[in-house]
């Protein structure tokens, strides 16, 4: 990183009352105020959310990858936790 | 997993971008597709952020306060779009900074369609129909592109230029309609930026490098060729519509192709505003470069405060 | 004289003078985000010229639309104070010229929102939010330059410096100002001076700047007496109106 580079944030946007924040990209700013002006003016210029979080790019913890497999993939044979798993009688209704 | 040799790593990752599935910056990619990532998507971040200059030329010089704003407005939309782009070029690791001094050094390319002047209000009008109507061919297939946040960027910039076309074709219209003066003004525009506009799409097929591989890796997806055809098909009916006249002689409907023959484009003078011989290469690369050398102390001066409230706070 | 008429001129033109400095940025920021933010404040500007020049054109009652007012007068017609005619020269210029006339612009505002005036009321309402984020933004800069690196300190002292004398005119008040009080249309500009220099004074001092000793203050805008930039500016804006008049753009 060049020394005057300033640090990379991410930028979530809740785009309506009643909706979570949804991640829209990245900027640079060298502060989380100037962050979330940043923010306003890079992704809200069309009207585009009434709420922004940003958090340091680098503070963010993923998984991995190469661990999807093991992370992911037990799920899908646990079809029992979806409703649709159930025989439900004709006629029987609010179920 | 972490056994597999390249080998088998390339065949999965080819699979999976057969199967139309998105690439995401941590996954495993080959290396020749990094790169060829990096290098086309901050051409394209280039692209809009010298792209600002030419049209920034006649902010201060619109002739009323509508065309004004409109105007800051798009340039405004070309430095976002520039930020997007650079930022996915940063999920694959390329520093924007970095990045950006390729631009200032020469290194990386940009579009070489801003590298002619802006000489006349009507340039604006022709920018926005033929440059910006070429890039939108050249960017809706990107929606598709096989790398996510390439992908999502393209869907956010398409959406906001779709404006900048039609703000374009509006001041053409308005000057088409208006005095003989302004109508030649919009000709004059129009004969300077309709090779220009088609030599955006690249070189021929056959003379691009990149094509075959690109379109393997479905980073792109049409040929040069292809869109450019596709752009002189669209576009000439609608400078019928306007009342002018295409600058090409050989410019003719073709009935068996059911699409418009048209002339030679001039490679050499491509290949030399390619090289920096174009009008207004240099004025458009000092102009980034002071730029940024005007803000060194600007970035600076930010970033020794940003450390002096978070000593502030340790303490 | 049209009393209401000649104090919209006055509001309109520093919107667009200031709003034409700031487009001079576009393209040339210190980073992009910054471009692309004070873009977003140029166009502020020039939407708020547009909006209080049409109606300026209404009350005026002569047939002139916003683009005759905003681009077809003589630069003596014009009534910006000098402050927002001063060139750009550095983003800390920029910026000190930016906060000084925010924070002259919101308290404006605020007054106005409550005028007899309902058509003014409501302009000043709408560019009210709009310059409360300006005030934000321009604050902010002015303490991270201020209290940033020894030559971001030095730079935005200087700017300061030179700007400062160009302070008090923002507060101008006249016979217009003196018949529109007495109609309720405006407020006392006395109460105004004070919200300004209680912001301006606790901004300057989180930024670690001082405000000069020099208490030599210019005017001259508000009367249309002008700096020589004013007709360069007009050069620019009017050449399209004034090269081919009465054309549709």
């Amino acid at each position: 990183m060049a020394n005057s580079e300033w640090p990379l944030w991410e930028v979530f946007i809740r785009s309506k009352q009643g909706l979570s924040h949804k991640h829209v990209g990245s900027l640079r700013a060298p502060d989380a105020e100037m962050a979330v002006d940043n923010a306003r003016d890079v992704y809200t210029r069309r009207s585009e959310g009434i709420s922004i979080w940003v958090v340091e790019s680098n503070e963010i913890h993923a998984s991995h990858p190469i661990d999807a497999d093991s992370l992911f993939e037990p799920a899908h044979s646990k079809v029992y936790r979806h409703p649709t798993f159930y025989d439900v009688p004709d006629g029987i209704s609010h179920m | 997993m972490a056994e597999l040799n390249i080998k088998e790593l390339e065949r999965r990752f080819q699979e999976k971008i057969d199967n139309d599935q998105k690439i995401e910056p941590n996954d495993w990619m080959p290396e020749r597709y990094r790169k060829t990532l990096i290098r086309q998507i901050s051409q394209h971040a280039h692209s809009e952020i010298v792209g600002m200059l030419p049209e920034g030329n006649w902010i201060t010089r619109a002739p009323n306060l509508r065309r004004k704003a409109v105007l800051l407005a798009k340039v405004q939309d070309e430095a976002g779009h520039g930020l997007y782009l650079y930022s996915a070029t940063e999920t694959l690791g390329a520093d924007r900074e970095e990045t950006i001094d390729d631009l200032h050094s020469g290194k990386a390319k940009y579009s070489s369609i801003f590298n002619y002047p802006t000489l006349t209000w009507a340039d604006m009008g022709a920018v926005g129909w033929l440059v910006d109507g070429a890039a939108i061919m050249n960017q809706v297939p990107l929606c598709r592109c096989s790398y996510g946040p390439y992908a999502r960027a393209m869907v956010r910039v398409c959406k906001e230029e779709s404006f900048h076309q039609r703000q374009g074709f509006e001041i053409m219209m308005t000057l088409a309609k208006g005095t003989p003066e302004q109508k030649a003004m919009a000709q004059d525009a129009l004969n300077r930026f309709w090779w220009p506009s088609l030599m955006m799409f690249g070189p021929p097929d056959e003379d691009s490098k990149h094509t075959a591989q690109s379109m393997a890796w479905k980073i792109k997806r049409s040929t040069n060729d292809e869109l450019r055809q596709q752009m002189v098909d669209i576009t000439v009916p609608q400078a019928e519509m306007l009342g002018l006249t295409i600058p090409d002689k050989d410019l003719k409907w073709n009935e068996e192709t059911k699409q418009y023959d048209f002339g030679e484009i001039d490679w050499n003078e491509f290949w030399n505003v390619v090289k920096g011989n174009g009008p207004c290469n240099k004025e458009r690369l000092d102009a980034r470069r002071k730029a940024k050398e005007n803000g060194e102390w600007v970035r600076e001066a930010a970033n020794a405060y940003a450390a002096k409230q978070k000593m502030k706070k340790a303490s | 004289m049209n009393t209401l008429f000649e104090y919209l001129v006055r509001l309109g033109d520093d919107s667009l003078i200031l709003g034409h400095r700031l487009s001079e940025w576009c393209g040339h920021g210190p980073i992009l985000e910054e471009d692309i933010a004070m873009t977003n404040i140029a166009l502020d500007l020039v939407g708020q010229a547009t909006s209080i020049f049409k109606y300026a054109g209404e009350v005026e009652d002569k047939g002139r639309n916003e683009d005759d007012i905003a681009f077809l007068r003589f630069d003596k017609d014009y009534k910006n104070a000098l402050l927002v005619e001063q060139p750009n020269e550095d983003f800390g210029v920029t910026m000190m010229r930016q906060f000084l006339f925010d924070a002259f612009r919101k308290p404006l505002f605020e007054q106005l929102t409550k005028s007899s005036d309902k058509h003014l009321a409501a302009i000043a309402e709408k560019s009210l939010k709009e310059t409360k984020y300006h005030l934000k933004h321009s604050a902010e800069w002015v303490i991270r330059l201020g209290d940033g690196t020894e030559e971001s300190h030095g730079r935005v002292q200087d700017a300061l410096n030179t700007l400062w004398r160009y302070t008090d005119e923002l507060f101008f008040s006249n016979e217009v100002d003196a018949d529109l009080r007495s109609k309720g249309i405006v407020f006392s500009s006395e109460e105004l001076k004070a919200t300004w220099s209680e912001m301006v004074k606790e901004v300057l001092a989180q930024a670690t700047l001082s405000i000069p000793d020099n208490g030599w203050q210019h005017d001259g805008g508000r009367k249309g007496l002008h700096s020589e930039h004013l007709g360069y500016i007009l050069a620019e804006l009017q050449y399209m109106q004034r090269a081919y008049p009465g054309m549709e753009w």
